[in-house]
This record gives C-alpha cells, sequence and structure tokens, in this order.
C-alpha cells in the first residue's frame, strides 16, 4: 500500500493536519484521526446520505471524497452543529417533529436542511423532497422528516 | 372495559430519551466503536451455492505485509470444537467446515490493523470445490431430492423440535400442523370451493447500521461489543460454544442503527469471539452493505390457500399449506413456521381449518425474522385470497370479512378464546378513512383508480420472559436496567413512562443504562413486538415494588401515612446524608400452554393477539402499468398508547417499510448469486415514495392484562400493506397479480394477458 501525506484543512472552524493515505476516504480520516462519528459510511456508494458532511458548506458523500482531496478545504460535521449546549434550530426541529427513529441517518439529513434553508428559508413541500432525495431513511421517517423541515423554517421566521 | 386512571406518564407524547444524542451526532454504535489495539476482519466467502471444500490456498493472502493473521474452519475448531451456533438448530459454522451451502458464506478470515490490508489479502484467498447439486425453490426443497444438510442438528432448548434431532434425509426443518374440526368433510359439502396459491420474494432488512461485533477476549473472560436485537441469547449461546458460565461473557449493545428483525440471536458475535480467541487481541467484524445481503434475509414463501364457502357466505372451512424458504442454515426459521403458521386461517371465524407449515433449507442466504415474523407473507396470502372469494361471489369486500369475523369470545383455530382484539374497529376505521360507502372516482381514460383493503391478525410469540431492575438513589434520582435494545422503536422513553407513572417521575429525569448483560438482566430479546409487554410488565413490576420499599423506609423514619416528603430527604433521615439505594426488581412472564403437536390446539396460545389493518387507494396507467398508491390508511388496535407520537410513527415508518416490499423490493438471484447486493441495484423506499395522503390510527382500545393497558406495535402497520394494494389493482384494473413484487411490469404483463394479447418472457 502506498506511503502516507500530511493534508491540512479546517474542521468545524479550527486548522488541522492528518495523514492519510491515496485511498482513505473522508469518513475514515474523520473517524480514525478525529473521532468524529457522527457522519457514517453505510451503503459506501454514496446513495444513502448517512456519511453527508459540508465541503466548503457544500454538502459531499463522505464515503466517496477521498481524504487528500480536502486539502486546504474547510469540512463541517454534524459535531459543529449548536453552540455551547444549546441545539441548532434545525436540530430542535428535528426532536420536536419526531423525524428519526434508529438516528443512523440523521445527521445526514440535519445537515441537508441547514444548506436547504441557507438557499431556499421558506421551501415548499415539493422543494424539500427533492433536495432531500439523495438521502435515504429505513425507518422511513419521511413524512415527519418533512415535517421538521418545514417546523425549522418556521423557526427561522420567528426567530 | 374502562381503564383505570392513571398519572401523567401516560399517554405523554414526549421526545425520545436519546433524541438529544441522534440530532447531534454523538449516538454510539457498535460500527463506528473501536477499541485499542484492535484488528479488524475481512471475510472471504464461498463463490458456489453447494459444494465440498477442497482446498483453500491462504499462502498469498498470509504474505501480504501487515496481515496478521489468516484462518479457516480448522483453525476455529482449535478453540471451539464444536463451532455450529444458532437459536433453533445448531447448524451454522463460524467459517465453512467440510462443505459450503450458499453463496458468501463465510470460509476464510484475514486480520489486520488496517481494514484494506485485510480487504486486499482476502482478494488472494482461493478456494477449490466440488461442486453439488443445489436447490433454491421451497417447493423443490420440499421434495428432498437435493438435501442442503445431511442431518437435522436442532438445539435441544426447544421441546417441539427434539424430535427433529438426527433426522436425515430431509430438507425440512419443521413441519407444524393444526387441525381444527374436519376440513374435508365441510369441503365436500360446501357450496363454493376457492383455491389459490401466493408467492412471496426474498427482500432484507438493510438496516443502515451494517451487522458489527467486536470481541476483546481474555481468559478469564470475553466483551463482546455487538450490534444485537438479544444480548441475552448471544451470551448464552457464546457461553456455550465456550461451555464456560454465563459470567464470564460479558455483552455490550449501544443504539442500533435499525434492527427490524436482522439483528437478532446471533449472527456475527462467534466468528469474532472465534477470532479473538485465535488471534489473543480484540477483533472487529464489520460489514460492509454488500455483504448484509449474505447475512440474513426474509423468508419468500408459496402458500396455497383453499376456502369453503356455505349457500349463505359464511365460511365453513380453510386448508392452508405454507412453504417457507429458509435458506442454508435455519436461524429463527421453524418458529416463523409454527409461532406465525399457526395464525395462517387469518382474521375469521372458522369451524373447520387445516394448516400445514413447513420450513425449508435451500442453498440460498439464510433467512430470518423480518418485522412481522411470517405475518406479512401470510397476511398477503390470506387476503388477496379473501378478496377474490368476496368478488367471486358478487360480496362487498368490506361486507364479507365483517360477516365472517373472527371476534371477542370466540375461539382462535387453535383453540384459544380471542380476546381484548379490536378487529371490527380496526376494519369499521379502514372503511371510514376510505369513504367506503361513498362513490369513488374510478378515474378516466388511460389512468383507472381503484381502493382495497386488508386487515392481519397475529399472536405474540409465547412463551418468553424479561427481568428488570428499578434503582432510586439517594438525590431520589431513578435508573431503569433492562436489556430491550432501543432500536429506533422508542423502548427506552416508553419503559421511562412507565417507570414514571409508578413512582410518580417525570419520564424524562429516569435514565435507561446501556445494555450490558453484566449490568442489565435477561431479557428474551427485542422481538416481535413483545418488549412493551414483557419488559413493560418487568419494569413496572420492578418500579412498584420500589415503590413500596420507599413506603417502608418512610414508615422507619416516621413519616406519616402518605406522606409526600421528597425522596432525597427520605434517604438523608434514615441514612444522615445522600447515601443508599432502594432497588425493586421486576420479573415477568405470562401464562402459556403449548400446543397439542397432532393438532396445534392450545387454550393459550399467547397472552396477547395484535390486530392492524390498511386501507389504500391506487392510480393505474394502463398504457405502462404504472402503479402510484396516492392514498394509505394505516389503523392497529395498539392497546393504549403509552406515547401517541412514537406510536404514530412506528405505524407510518411499518407501513413504508411493508410498500417497498410490496412494490418494488427484491432480491435477484442467478446461480445462487445474488445479482443486486447494494443499495444501487437494490431499490428501498424514498422520500418521493410517500404515497401523497398517509393516515394513521390507533383505535380506542384497552389490553387489559398490559402494563396500564398497552400492547406491541412495531410490526402492526406491515400486515395489511400488500394485499390491500393488490386488492385496490383488481378493482381498478380487473386484473388479480399473486406474486410480490406488485412492479409496473407484472401489472402490465397482467392487463395484457387479460386483453389475449400476453407479452413474452422478455
Amino acid at each position: 500500500m502506498t506511503a502516507a501525506r500530511t493534508i491540512n484543512f479546517t474542521l468545524n472552524g479550527r486548522a488541522v493536519s492528518a495523514e492519510v493515505k491515496p485511498h482513505h476516504n473522508l469518513i475514515e480520516v474523520l473517524q480514525g484521526q478525529f473521532a468524529l462519528t457522527g457522519a457514517r459510511e453505510s451503503c459506501g456508494q454514496g446513495l444513502c446520505g448517512c456519511c453527508t458532511v459540508l465541503l466548503d458548506g457544500k454538502p459531499v458523500s463522505g464515503c466517496l471524497t477521498l481524504a487528500v482531496f480536502v486539502e486546504g478545504a474547510e469540512i463541517t460535521t454534524i459535531e459543529n452543529l449548536g453552540g455551547s449546549g444549546d441545539l441548532d434550530p434545525v436540530q430542535q426541529a428535528f426532536i420536536e417533529a419526531g423525524a428519526f427513529q434508529c438516528g443512523y441517518c440523521t445527521p445526514g439529513f440535519i445537515l441537508m436542511t441547514k444548506t436547504l434553508l441557507a438557499r431556499q428559508p421558506q421551501p415548499s413541500d415539493d422543494e424539500i423532497k427533492d433536495y432531500l432525495s439523495g438521502n435515504l431513511c429505513r425507518c422511513a421517517a419521511y413524512p415527519e422528516i418533512v415535517n421538521a423541515v418545514k417546523l425549522a423554517a418556521r423557526k427561522n421566521k420567528t426567530g | 372495559m374502562t381503564a383505570p386512571v392513571t398519572g401523567k406518564q401516560i399517554g405523554r407524547s414526549l421526545p425520545r430519551l436519546e433524541a438529544r444524542a441522534k440530532v447531534s451526532g454523538r449516538a454510539e454504535y457498535t460500527h463506528i466503536l473501536r477499541l485499542p489495539g484492535m484488528l479488524t476482519c475481512k471475510i472471504f466467502r464461498s463463490t458456489v451455492p453447494h459444494g465440498r471444500i477442497k482446498s483453500i490456498d491462504i499462502a498469498a493472502a498470509r504474505k501480504v505485509p501487515r496481515v496478521y493473521a489468516v484462518y479457516t474452519g480448522d483453525d476455529i475448531r482449535k478453540v471451539i470444537p464444536d463451532p455450529y451456533y444458532g437459536p433453533a438448530f445448531h447448524d451454522q459454522p463460524i467459517l465453512a467446515l467440510n462443505k459450503v451451502h450458499y453463496v458468501g458464506e463465510p470460509v476464510a478470515a484475514v486480520l489486520a490493523e488496517d481494514p484494506h490490508i485485510a480487504d486486499q489479502a482476502v482478494q488472494l484467498i482461493a478456494a477449490e470445490y466440488e461442486e453439488l447439486p443445489a436447490v433454491f425453490d421451497e417447493l423443490e426443497a420440499a421434495d428432498n431430492k437435493v438435501l442442503v444438510h445431511q442431518e437435522l442438528k436442532p438445539a435441544t432448548t426447544f421441546a417441539d423440535l427434539k424430535h427433529l434431532k438426527g433426522v436425515k434425509g430431509t430438507n425440512c426443518a419443521l413441519d407444524f400442523k393444526l387441525r381444527r374440526g374436519d376440513a374435508d368433510k365441510a369441503f365436500a359439502s360446501a357450496a363454493h370451493v376457492f383455491e389459490h396459491t401466493f408467492k412471496t420474494q426474498r427482500v432484507l432488512h438493510l438496516a443502515f447500521e451494517p451487522f458489527a461485533s467486536i470481541a476483546d477476549y481474555k481468559d478469564d473472560g470475553v466483551t463482546i461489543y455487538t450490534a444485537s436485537q438479544s444480548p441475552s441469547f448471544v451470551r448464552t449461546e457464546i457461553a456455550r460454544l465456550l461451555g464456560w458460565p454465563e459470567n464470564r461473557v460479558r455483552v455490550k449493545v449501544p443504539f442500533l442503527g435499525g434492527g427490524y428483525g436482522g439483528k437478532l440471536y446471533i449472527k456475527l458475535e462467534a466468528m469474532a469471539v472465534a477470532l479473538s480467541m485465535l488471534a489473543r487481541r480484540p477483533v472487529k467484524v464489520a460489514l460492509t452493505m454488500d455483504e448484509v445481503f449474505y447475512t440474513i434475509t426474509k423468508h419468500p414463501s408459496t402458500f396455497r390457500i383453499k376456502t369453503g364457502v356455505d349457500k349463505n357466505g359464511k365460511i365453513v372451512a380453510r386448508k392452508c399449506d405454507v412453504w417457507w424458504n429458509g435458506g442454508a442454515y435455519a436461524d429463527v426459521g421453524p418458529r416463523v413456521t409454527q409461532k406465525s403458521g399457526f395464525t395462517a386461517s387469518g382474521p375469521y371465524d372458522i369451524d373447520n381449518v387445516a394448516i400445514d407449515s413447513y420450513a425449508l433449507y435451500t442453498n440460498l442466504p439464510p433467512a430470518g425474522a423480518l418485522r412481522g415474523f411470517g405475518i406479512p407473507q401470510l397476511v398477503w396470502a390470506y387476503e388477496s385470497h379473501t378478496d377474490m372469494i368476496a368478488r367471486a361471489l358478487g360480496r362487498d369486500p368490506l361486507d364479507f370479512r365483517k360477516q365472517n369475523l373472527l371476534r371477542d369470545g370466540r375461539p382462535h383455530a387453535t383453540g384459544t378464546i380471542l380476546k381484548d382484539v379490536a378487529i371490527e374497529k380496526v376494519l369499521d376505521t379502514i372503511a371510514e378513512r376510505l369513504d367506503w360507502e361513498r362513490p369513488f372516482d374510478r378515474g378516466s381514460g388511460t389512468v383507472k383508480r381503484g381502493r382495497g383493503l386488508a386487515v392481519g391478525l397475529k399472536a405474540v410469540i409465547s412463551p418468553t420472559t424479561s427481568v428488570a431492575i428499578v434503582n432510586v438513589a439517594g438525590d431520589g434520582s431513578c435508573t431503569v436496567y433492562c436489556s430491550t435494545i432501543d432500536m429506533g422503536q422508542g423502548s427506552d422513553t416508553a419503559m421511562a413512562q412507565i417507570v414514571g407513572e409508578v413512582l410518580n417521575m417525570a419520564a424524562e429525569t429516569i435514565r435507561i443504562v446501556p445494555r450490558d448483560t453484566d449490568v442489565t438482566p435477561y431479557d428474551m430479546g427485542t422481538l416481535g413486538s413483545r418488549s412493551l409487554f414483557h419488559m413493560g410488565h418487568a419494569v413496572r413490576l420492578a418500579a412498584e415494588e420500589a415503590k413500596a420499599k420507599i413506603a417502608q423506609l418512610a414508615r422507619e423514619v416516621g413519616e406519616p401515612e402518605g406522606s409526600n416528603i421528597p425522596l432525597a430527604e427520605l434517604f438523608a433521615k434514615k441514612f444522615g446524608m445522600q447515601a443508599g439505594n432502594i432497588v425493586g426488581t421486576g420479573t415477568y412472564k405470562p401464562d402459556y400452554v403449548p400446543p397439542d403437536p397432532a393438532t396445534g390446539q392450545t387454550s393459550n396460545a399467547t397472552p396477547f393477539w395484535m390486530v392492524a389493518g390498511s386501507g389504500v387507494e391506487v392510480e393505474i396507467d394502463t398504457e405502462t402499468g404504472q402503479l402510484r398508491v396516492t392514498r394509505l390508511v394505516n389503523v392497529a388496535d395498539v392497546g393504549r398508547p403509552i406515547n401517541p407520537k412514537i406510536v404514530e410513527t412506528q405505524l407510518s415508518g411499518a407501513s413504508l417499510m411493508q410498500l417497498g416490499f410490496t412494490l418494488f423490493e427484491k432480491m435477484h438471484f442467478d446461480g445462487g448469486q445474488v445479482t443486486n447486493a447494494s443499495l444501487a441495484d437494490y431499490k428501498i423506499p424514498g422520500i418521493h415514495d410517500v404515497p401523497a395522503v398517509m393516515e394513521n390510527e390507533a383505535v380506542e382500545a384497552y389490553q387489559s392484562n398490559g402494563p396500564f393497558g398497552a400492547k406491541g406495535v412495531g410490526e402492526l402497520a406491515t400486515f395489511g400493506v400488500s394485499p390491500a394494494i393488490a386488492n385496490a389493482i383488481e378493482d381498478a384494473v380487473g386484473v388479480r397479480l399473486t406474486e410480490l413484487p406488485l412492479t409496473a411490469e407484472a401489472v402490465f404483463r397482467a392487463l395484457r394477458a387479460k386483453d389475449n394479447r400476453p407479452l413474452g418472457d422478455e
């Protein structure tokens, strides 16, 4: 197997460096070197969205993102949401709407919702479904997830 | 029946206790767990469905730099001489021995610190097999021309399986029989007799957290971290394999990233333990999604059902023959065959019933329980069949069902008297919500509309045991110890609500400790919608014992009767400081009478019956066969809901999962090889598959022997979905599909066949 190299990037607002090999994906690095386990590899094909992280503000599948390519980039994970003990309004909305069961896919849905609401603060049901269609939930909490996104949008409006 | 007055915790739609951990990405799961010094295992799997192992060449794999070890079945035998495991049969080897029985069966294991190194080494292993004839179809397996195993190896823990020990020459792991009245005689005098055959396909659980187990073996004990629905069973089975007492085996289970029945009993745990014994290091076996397709699946089934009806429309006889395709290892198949098999005649009041239910080995990935323990396969058949009868007799499908419905106080086919089953209310509510009596828009042009309903009955598996501990600390805070696994169904929250109700505490202040068999007591398993009832009773009893001890303590320190002194002050009065504990324990095992082996008759088949149904409206494009479910109504009797919001999400989630099994999910095989073992090729429901209108309702009901009137809910909304959709398809376009899944192609082929223009095979 080939040699490791050092990469530097910004992780949840802090400058970090990591030793990575060319075949390492971002999830392996986040879990193995930074103990961040909120993004999880499930299908391994970029189809389920359980491994969603933000790369320079855009959602990507961590399992398909080779770690060497995040050199110089800004990576945000679910662990960065919510400040000192407070939950992000999107996280709060997911709890209030009961928008998860086992919770394995939940960080991905929440990060997607963050980027959707940043782009479209008051999305329609169809916009929500289209935007989230790349994320899967085997517990099928989809109706509650749509409600959570709408609830978060309302919180944004009033808050 | 009127419900007793209860306090404030029952009926609260409290958010899940673990909600914060889950939305912040900090919930623990086994698949993402690492131990210091841990080795990772990658598995070399069989490429043939049935064959004698001639050789396994691991030399090249061993030479890969930084490979720690490569092991085969012979190595496993050095540490576990009889390495066969399973819940009903001890038939599954940790790594294949002498023979392989399905494509994907584990044959060799590579250990390395770096999973990529292990993966690379697996590619260098080569095995030679003398291929043997294989059998894939359950009906062919029943002919016993090709035998999957030479001899049956039932676990002797089950009295009703003992007679199968050492039986040779058969693929049948269990033949369950039920006889009530005289079906043959009743058929002879029936005015009408109908017979149909229905089939279901092989699908799988596909929990997003794939299977994962880590074992850390030391000479004085082994600790297993595992994604399991049944830690107590894992402990018992590993102790048996090692010849150890149970107290040297510790099983820890964090949250589960989905289970649905897949993570039941024992999966990768024995392999992780054996490899850790050999390597003397912690070993993690964590599967990738493609490997999940080779681990456990849902039984395909063939169900031949025959019904006799008298001139008044009363069902007088029903004969059910069910063949379950169990795959290469029995897993829990024989239990499914019996414990669900006995309800195969459905929720109808029939005097003459004959049921034969067969668990069959085939050379395919093993099958187990999947959200319904076999019931969805049965309801699919009997509710399609019942609808076909109603239509053939020119009867309204709802009216025909109501005429024949099994009601409280009447004997089920087992002879057990039905009790606390709001079946008519469920059916009426579905009909009401569908506006059944009102004229229905049947569509126009090439788009036709139809509607259908279906209702199913299940008996919760019995007898099973749950044990719980409730511990009140010196500051008055409360901790609950139980081995029920929260895999998303919200059981932690429900248990806290039950304990809070008894102790008059807010449920969110109660802590449910993580599952650990060194700490949390015995539970049979989180399966079959049993936990809320059985563990619910156990935690209730434990809380009641704690409550009695608190009252005793109050008397000891001279508090007047009925004093509401805070618990912390009570402890301080007794111990002079914040100290001490009050511990209550509870054990629950319901009464049960085993069925007569010859007739399946019993006076007490189950502690509670489960009933639920679905109603649907569909839209079909007759030019393409494209089918859209525009409305899905799920109605269930859950007794009294402990947490109405979680009940609703369970109903909704279960029905959508079943929608996938109904409309598109199917494992495809070529010579025993799965050809769509990935999420790219195996479609599951996504957000766009949710019907435009979805309604879920728990009817007003009360389970008189349940904890605070409650009973289980997790599987309920899977029951009616498939037949309701098939019934709606016939209602819309006049074709009847008898095999799942109900794809656009299947609808289109049926439409063309009906039109006398059948399509060819390609």
